[in-house]
């Protein structure tokens, strides 16, 4: 069981629900994924549309735990009123916390993020903060009050997978009871496989499965995925060899010359 | 008067908070407020006064990643 601030999660896949191709879709992509965490954002209400109402009621009926971010914030006071925000229509004080630094990557204000995950955890919220690999910046957010890093695996997304093996290799070796979910940039199941294998916790996966052809399959592949990923990760994988290693045993070999 | 609702110009004699949601069709939608910048909890929307040229959000529930 994955232990996120005291609630303890069977599935370590937490799945994103923006840009499904309809709301079925996305009901049926979260059920498959085994999914007890969903992200949501919170935007402007038309009182005419009401779009967010018909959303909202859609998630509540799921039965999943709900993780709000951030998202589109690039200061600390955006960031820390959104927060509030969501706080008060969620009725959960985690917060998925994202600082945009840089429009073209996505690519976390990771000094904003300090500042802004400090001021929440000292307003009572549980801060789930989106972050790079950096191991300083990881210290920093432990230190101002975060109890779990999200480092990203590639920009938000792209699909592009573990962009840097080592910085996140690092990462895990260095903080080795820490809570690490892998957020962004993964592509396929192959992908939250090998973050698995790598031994981090757990991973948040939007585009990948809402963008693919069937996102439902697509759902059922990463919840799938991530399961082998955790379990070939506790069987203790074999030491790679540069060369070959006869699987068959050689004593007893017909001499058939 | 007028004040700035999600972007848009809106006018309204709402002098308070919870009076202009009511005014502008929000009724008992779930909704946050933020009033020029800062958090306005549901509880403390009555004694939240408005001002010409007020720049009012009301956000809901959207899809995230």
């Amino acid at each position: 069981m994955l232990n996120v601030y005291g609630t303890e999660l069977r599935s370590r896949l937490l799945l994103g629900t923006s840009r499904y191709p309809s709301p079925a879709v996305l009901t049926a992509a979260v059920k498959a994924s085994r999914a007890q965490v969903v992200t949501v954002s919170l935007r402007r209400e038309s009182s005419g549309e009401r779009a967010g109402q018909g959303f909202w009621s859609i998630i509540r009926e799921l039965g999943v735990r709900v993780l709000p971010n951030t998202a589109g914030c690039h200061s600390v006071k955006e960031a820390v009123t959104t927060a509030h925000m969501a706080r008060e229509v969620f009725g959960t004080s985690w917060i998925k916390l994202e600082v945009i630094g840089e429009d073209d990557t996505l690519q976390p204000d990771v000094f904003g993020l300090v500042e802004a995950a400090r001021t929440l955890a000292a307003d009572g919220f549980q801060v789930f903060p989106y972050t790079t690999e950096d191991l300083v910046v990881a210290d920093r957010l432990l230190d101002a009050g975060c109890r779990l890093l999200m480092p990203w695996g590639a920009p938000i997304g792209s699909g592009r997978g573990l962009n840097n093996l080592f910085g996140l290799k690092a990462l895990r070796a260095h903080f080795p009871d820490v809570p690490l979910v892998i957020d962004a940039g993964i592509g396929l199941p192959s992908h939250a496989t090998q973050a698995m294998e790598l031994g981090f916790d757990a991973l948040l996966i939007n585009t990948a499965v809402a963008q693919a052809a069937d996102p439902v399959r697509m759902a059922a592949a990463f919840a799938q995925a991530v399961e082998a990923g955790y379990e070939g990760r506790l069987a203790g994988p074999m030491e790679p060899r540069d060369m070959a290693t006869p699987s068959t045993p050689v004593i007893g070999t017909a001499f058939l010359r | 008067m007028k004040i700035l609702v999600n972007g848009a110009w809106r006018d309204t004699d709402a002098g308070d908070l919870a009076a202009a949601l009511q005014e502008l069709g929000y009724g008992d939608a779930v909704v946050a407020t933020a009033l020029n910048g800062e958090f306005v909890a549901a509880g403390s929307r009555p004694r939240a006064r408005l001002n010409d040229g007020d720049r009012l959000e009301i956000l809901a529930p959207m899809q995230g990643g």
